[in-house]
């Protein structure tokens, strides 16, 4: 067991020709991911590689190759659409790696798959990895090492930085899930949390947060009043000056609840261990294992 | 991207709202010209006139960057005074001469998309004005919110719902509920993060009008707007961040004394919180982006360089996409371009982290592969210079 993604997922890449999308597909199959098709309108009937099919479509790509997973590395401008197009398809799992999707066009998006049952990761974000298995996105296969330790973060490096942290210190990864940076995204911290708690094959989580937004602090209560498994949280943006944007569209700390202050307060009270930095990772996870 | 509110007026009234006249000056001349024409037509007579700092900063008012004028003379005269000074460390350049409006009340609309609901958010208030921050914040029964359902858009009932919060007139209620459905219509067409009109006033004679405006723009929504990327004011931001934007690079000065250098929003913040763990004070965030281009790590550290106050150079990068041979290349191809004059202290990890080692030590900078260490180091650097 893993979440979201295991030996079952059958992905189909959004842009599989272009710049992004190429480069990282070949990762992806190299890592053992099962890349069943492409998808490049006007592109349809070639094969990437010489192997991969590329269809005009993401309806075309399902109804040949079951695919049941999709990626998405195409430009913001069209970003928004391939969500659309993929949901409408009745692909179940959609991760959208693309930065730069307006706010606005993701507030049409997001009921829309609601009202298809489709699950989003991202956008914005470094997709998910389950070390050994399968890998959906861009997160390098290279620092991560199979184990029992579920990691859902916001942020990309920041991310790898926690991962490298574990794995050189001989800590695997059931899975990690890169959520996104954005203000409006597809699966929150609480989806992730939720997902690792009944996962058979996680022994504990690690929770990477940042300033702005109030999803952190909701994650808290679900942590005290759901969790049995053990919670190391960290957050990102303790000397960020109020109001700015720091770069995620999502960190910019409006109002009092998105400052990392209240976000490690919250972490606290919930009994969720606070790391001050990266390097606390390894040392509060080995005293709660 | 934050709008001066002669923009934002701009774009309301083409959306159909009721705004007052009004015109922008950038000398004292200027705004005498528009004061004489602006009370020669509309209510005629000489009528007086406002005239308001166009700077990117809240509570002008209360800097004294907002002035009545009862003639065109006296409208030279604050225009004269407000052109040049400083709000908010900002310097202003323009000013708006509008007519006086002759107020009756005062209300507050906004819109903003909420990120627990995941949908823009009407906001409405009948205590609008300059204090509607405290309002909020000492007050929140006092403003109505409403989630708008985007598939739908706001429906008319629910705008005049809010509208009824606002006035018990009913004409007049009616009034500001069809500016709310163009306020929301403007919203979506120009990609907007926020959009408000504060005030929102009644006149003597019973009009309902947006009196003041404020729209921020998505950046992420200037790709497909280039008639609203046109009306950035680059004189109203900071030179380096100017220039940071430029050459596609995240960049926000701080005030401390180590310059970082990053790649990724998340662990370009923790790297700042680390160098504050360690003693030190961050300089800036700089976030170099997911690719790998040298020439971006050129500009970065030009942009750092420039910064006085910095006394230590921090790189820490991961390298995932971003590859560890193409910075290790910027920093060089930089320090050929430019010798640095204080030191560097540089963290590497991750895709072709031994090329770049190579690299850079070829060139005779040295490299460390632990996060901590490195900070540890340029804090000690910088408190030593």
């Amino acid at each position: 067991m893993s979440v979201f993604i295991d030996q079952q997922t059958r992905l189909v890449v959004q842009g599989i020709t272009g710049r992004d999308g190429s480069f990282h597909a070949r990762q992806m199959i190299g890592y053992g991911t099962k890349v069943v098709a492409g998808v490049t309108p006007g592109k349809g009937g070639q094969r990437f590689d010489g192997v991969v099919p590329v269809f005009d479509t993401v309806a075309d790509a399902v109804r040949e190759t079951q695919a049941n997973t999709s990626v998405i590395y195409v430009p913001a401008a069209v970003a928004a659409s391939a969500i659309f197009e993929a949901a409408d398809a009745g692909i179940p799992l959609i991760v959208c790696i693309t930065e730069g999707i307006p706010v606005l066009d993701m507030t049409r998006v997001l009921p829309y798959l609601h009202e298809h049952g489709a699950r989003l990761i991202g956008p914005n974000c470094p997709g998910l990895i389950s070390p050994g298995r399968s890998k959906v996105g861009i997160i390098p296969g290279t620092i991560c090492r199979p184990g029992r330790v579920g990691i859902v973060s916001r942020s990309g490096t920041l991310t790898y930085e926690i991962v490298h942290q574990l794995s050189t210190q001989g800590l695997g990864q059931s899975t990690c899930v890169g959520i996104g940076g954005d203000p409006l995204i597809g699966t929150n911290f609480v989806h992730c949390l939720s997902a690792f708690q009944t996962d058979a094959e996680t022994d504990a989580v690690v929770m990477i947060g940042e300033i702005g937004g109030t999803d952190e602090q909701q994650a808290a209560d679900f942590v005290q009043q759901t969790m049995t498994k053990p919670v190391i949280g960290f957050i990102a943006g303790q000397t960020a000056p109020p109001g700015r944007r720091m770069g995620h569209a999502g960190a910019i700390i409006s109002g009092s609840s998105g400052t990392a202050a209240e976000k490690m307060a919250a972490f606290a009270r919930a009994g969720i261990a606070v790391m001050k930095r990266p390097a606390d990772v390894v040392p509060l996870l080995k005293e709660r294992l | 991207m934050n709008l001066h509110e002669y923009q934002a007026r701009d774009i309301l009234r083409r959306h159909g709202i009721p705004v007052p006249p009004g015109e922008v000056a950038t000398t004292a001349d200027e705004a005498r010209a528009i004061a004489a024409r602006l009370a020669g037509g509309e209510g005629g007579g000489g009528g007086p006139v406002v005239v308001k700092a166009q700077v990117h900063a809240g509570g002008r008012g209360k800097a004294g960057g907002v002035k009545l004028a009862a003639n065109p003379a006296e409208a030279a005269a604050h225009a004269a005074k407000i052109l040049g000074m400083t709000i908010k460390g900002l310097t202003v350049h323009r000013v708006l001469v509008a007519p006086a409006a002759d107020i009756a009340t005062e209300s507050y609309v906004g819109i903003i998309v909420d990120r627990t609901s995941q949908r823009p958010v009407l906001m409405a208030s009948a205590a609008g004005g300059i204090d509607i921050e405290e309002v909020a914040a000492r007050t929140p029964e006092k403003i109505h919110r409403l989630a708008v359902d985007p598939r739908y858009g706001l429906l008319a009932h629910q705008a005049l719902g809010l509208a009824l919060q606002l006035y018990r007139d009913i004409a007049q209620a009616r009034a500001a509920a069809d500016i709310m459905q163009r306020l929301y219509a403007a919203f979506y067409a120009v990609g907007a993060s926020l959009a408000e009109i504060n005030p929102l006033v009644t006149t003597r004679d019973g009009a309902v009008v947006a009196l003041d405006a404020k729209i921020v723009i998505d950046d992420n929504e200037l790709e497909r707007h280039p008639e609203l990327a046109a009306l950035r004011d680059t004189s109203a931001e900071a030179p380096s961040e100017v220039a940071a934007r430029e050459a596609g690079l995240t960049f926000i000065k701080l005030d401390g004394t180590v310059g970082c250098c990053v790649n990724g929003a998340g662990l370009a913040m923790a790297t700042m919180d680390l160098v504050k763990y360690y003693g030190g004070e961050p300089a800036n965030f700089l976030d170099i982006g997911g690719s790998s281009n040298p020439q971006k790590v050129v500009s970065a550290l030009q942009i750092i360089s420039t910064d006085a106050s910095v006394r230590a150079i921090l790189f820490n990068i991961f390298g995932g996409i971003t590859r560890c041979d193409d910075v290790a290349n910027g920093i060089v191809q930089a320090t050929r371009q430019f010798p640095l004059t204080v030191p560097i202290v540089i963290r590497l990890t991750g895709t072709n982290e031994e090329l770049a080692v190579q690299i850079l030590t070829q060139a005779g900078f040295s490299a460390l592969t632990d996060m901590d260490e490195a900070v540890k180091q340029a804090v000690a650097q910088a408190k030593a210079a």
